[in-house]
């Protein structure tokens, strides 16, 4: 049984059909890759499976669960996490907070602990924040620990992404373009850490503009194009599919 | 001049209460609130009426006050919870408009424009005036104090955390696993508590209440504490309440020494004066006398380094020769 699956999603904003029934498998313990022409639905296939955006019908189901239309946060609850293509996030938390706030199950996120203080709170806490260091020392973010996130560098941004889904202990992350924008020895990086964490059990879906990195990374690519699927298999079988060359460079006009 | 600078400080600390709420709402979680002086109207409408009409003792009323103020806090954020910036603001301002027009007609139960008088204070009969000042700013600072001591906990824990993530951004923070619209219910719950117990406190300290004592300026002299003194900021909602207070107070005494103002003119001038303070203040420090400051977290001494050792240790012996 596949970890993620997605079956007949279907999107419309404004009578724009973003997505026209798209199916998706994404097994597990794997590196499932997304891509597609700008304007394809591969963003707004995340915001519907993640929850941000509600989809019009279809079905998405998580380790065999229907979560189709539940809140984001409930949807996290279970394991799934998504990132965002421009790193978003908390600018006015410092880089700990911005880890510290994607743990699970700290009760002193209620109000009423918070007043007294619980015991069981500052334990969750203490807890929280080593697993934030192992997570920053794994991911080099140690110096900047304590500095407000706005005043991260663009890949060090990237990085703290990661590293904020990493501390919700998913099973499945969502990254959307996690290199896009990043120097070339930063891309290898990122590359490794999410080889590594594949390699720890987790399973990831990976929306990447970047080709050679989907080559690199990807057991399995997924191709959309204009809110459809157009084909899927390993990208060296893509890479010589003509009709996902079309999607990319257009059809050659045939002269006669 | 003792009784009116207790009296001065009585309202200070009575606008601290009610800028430590706000800073829960706006300051943490950055709801805009224009209807903050509704919920203070609230508080005081309550505890007057249940004291007065029921016999209920001071204690009681003032804190059912609080939680009644709360239960109307929990209504208008759920009304509002999908709204934000601007459209919140106008409708929270709609809010306190409304409760002072129902106060003003709804003469069976609050006596209308004409207000309601005669409301008791703790001691009121039996210590003189100025004794009865006195215990009174006793009262309110131990309030403030408590409040502050809790105002502090909610902001240092993860609660805050949340709240001052959603400041920044809501969707991630929904991504993140936190219930959104459950924080800002109760973001809002708590700081119209705080405001409700401001409204009881002050019932309780003039005795009288009547619908034009709860108009928007309030709202804005209470904004304004929270700007001067540093918003999302606890230490700063004190010492801004303080300052606006003096502020207000002292331009009583300056504007009438200015030659050739009628009294009208010097109550607009001292209007424009306060403007003029908001607007050098965003000018030259715009967040506030004490800015907000990020919790620091302690980071373990066995820090990696992240540079190689031998880096590391050449950089140390280098020493500029200039």
């Amino acid at each position: 049984m596949a970890l993620l699956e997605v079956r007949e999603l279907t999107r419309s904003f404004y009578g724009i059909h973003a997505l026209g029934g798209v199916d998706l498998r994404v097994e597990a313990h794997r590196i499932t890759g997304l891509i597609g022409p700008n304007g394809a639905g591969k963003t707004t296939l995340f915001n519907c499976i993640s929850g941000v955006v509600p989809p019009d019908s279809g079905t998405v189901l998580f380790g065999g669960q229907d979560i189709t239309g539940w809140r984001p946060d409930r949807i996290a609850s279970v394991g799934l996490i998504r990132t965002f293509q421009i790193a978003r996030g908390f600018p006015r938390l410092s880089v700990y907070e911005n880890l510290l706030l994607y743990g699970d199950r700290q009760p002193g996120e209620r109000a009423s602990a918070a007043l007294v203080r619980s015991t069981a709170a500052l334990r969750r806490e203490s807890e929280l924040i080593d697993l934030a260091f192992a997570i920053a020392s794994r991911l080099n973010l140690v110096r900047v620990l304590n500095d407000p996130a706005s005043s991260l560098s663009g890949g060090q941004k990237k990085l703290l992404e990661i590293g904020r889904v990493l501390m919700a202990r998913p099973q499945l992350i969502l990254l959307d373009e996690p290199v896009a924008g990043v120097n070339p020895s930063l891309t290898r990086e990122i590359a490794g850490h999410l080889r590594a964490l594949v390699d720890d059990g987790l399973s990831v879906l990976l929306i990447e503009h970047h080709m050679d990195t989907i080559a690199q990374l990807c057991d399995h690519v997924v191709v959309l194009a204009e809110g459809k699927n157009l084909a899927e298999g390993s990208f060296d079988e893509l890479s010589r599919n003509e009709a996902v060359q079309e999607a990319y460079m257009g059809r050659k006009r045939r002269v006669s | 001049m003792e009784n009116y600078l207790i009296a001065m400080a009585v309202s200070a600390g009575i606008y601290a209460l009610m800028a430590l709420g706000v800073n829960v709402i706006w300051g943490l979680a950055g709801m805009v609130n224009l209807g903050l002086v509704g919920f203070f109207a609230v508080g005081a409408y309550v505890s007057a009426l249940l004291t007065l009409k029921l016999g209920l003792p001071i204690a009681v009323g003032m804190a059912s006050g609080a939680v009644l103020t709360a239960a109307v806090g929990v209504a208008v954020a759920l009304v509002t919870v999908r709204l934000r910036g601007d459209y919140l603001a106008i409708v929270t301002l709609g809010f306190a408009e409304t409760i002072r027009i129902v106060a003003s007609n709804t003469l069976w139960l609050t006596n209308g424009t004409d207000g309601i008088s005669g409301i008791a204070g703790p001691y009121r009969g039996s210590l003189s005036p100025a004794a009865f000042n006195l215990t009174y700013l006793a009262i309110v600072t131990a309030i403030v104090a408590v409040t502050f001591v809790l105002a502090e906990r909610l902001r240092a824990s993860p609660f805050g955390r949340v709240l001052r993530a959603i400041r920044d951004d809501e969707q991630v923070a929904a991504i993140a696993g936190k219930h959104v619209a459950l924080f800002k219910v109760k973001a809002f719950a708590i700081g119209a508590a705080a405001l409700g117990l401001a409204g009881a406190l002050y019932a309780h300290y003039t005795s009288y209440i009547a619908p034009d004592i709860f108009v928007p300026l309030l709202t804005l002299y209470i904004k304004l504490a929270l700007l001067a003194g540093g918003l999302g900021n606890n230490r700063g909602a004190i010492v801004g309440a303080f300052a606006v207070v003096f502020l207000l107070e002292s331009t009583r005494f300056v504007i009438p020494l200015v030659p050739g103002v009628s009294a009208v003119q010097g109550a607009a001038l001292r209007e424009l004066l306060i403007a003029t303070a908001l607007i050098v203040m965003l000018r030259y420090r715009p967040r506030g006398l004490i800015p907000e400051r990020l919790p620091r977290i302690p980071v373990p001494p066995s820090t990696p380094p992240s540079v190689p050792p031998a880096a590391a240790a050449s950089t140390k012996n280098y020493q500029p020769t200039a």
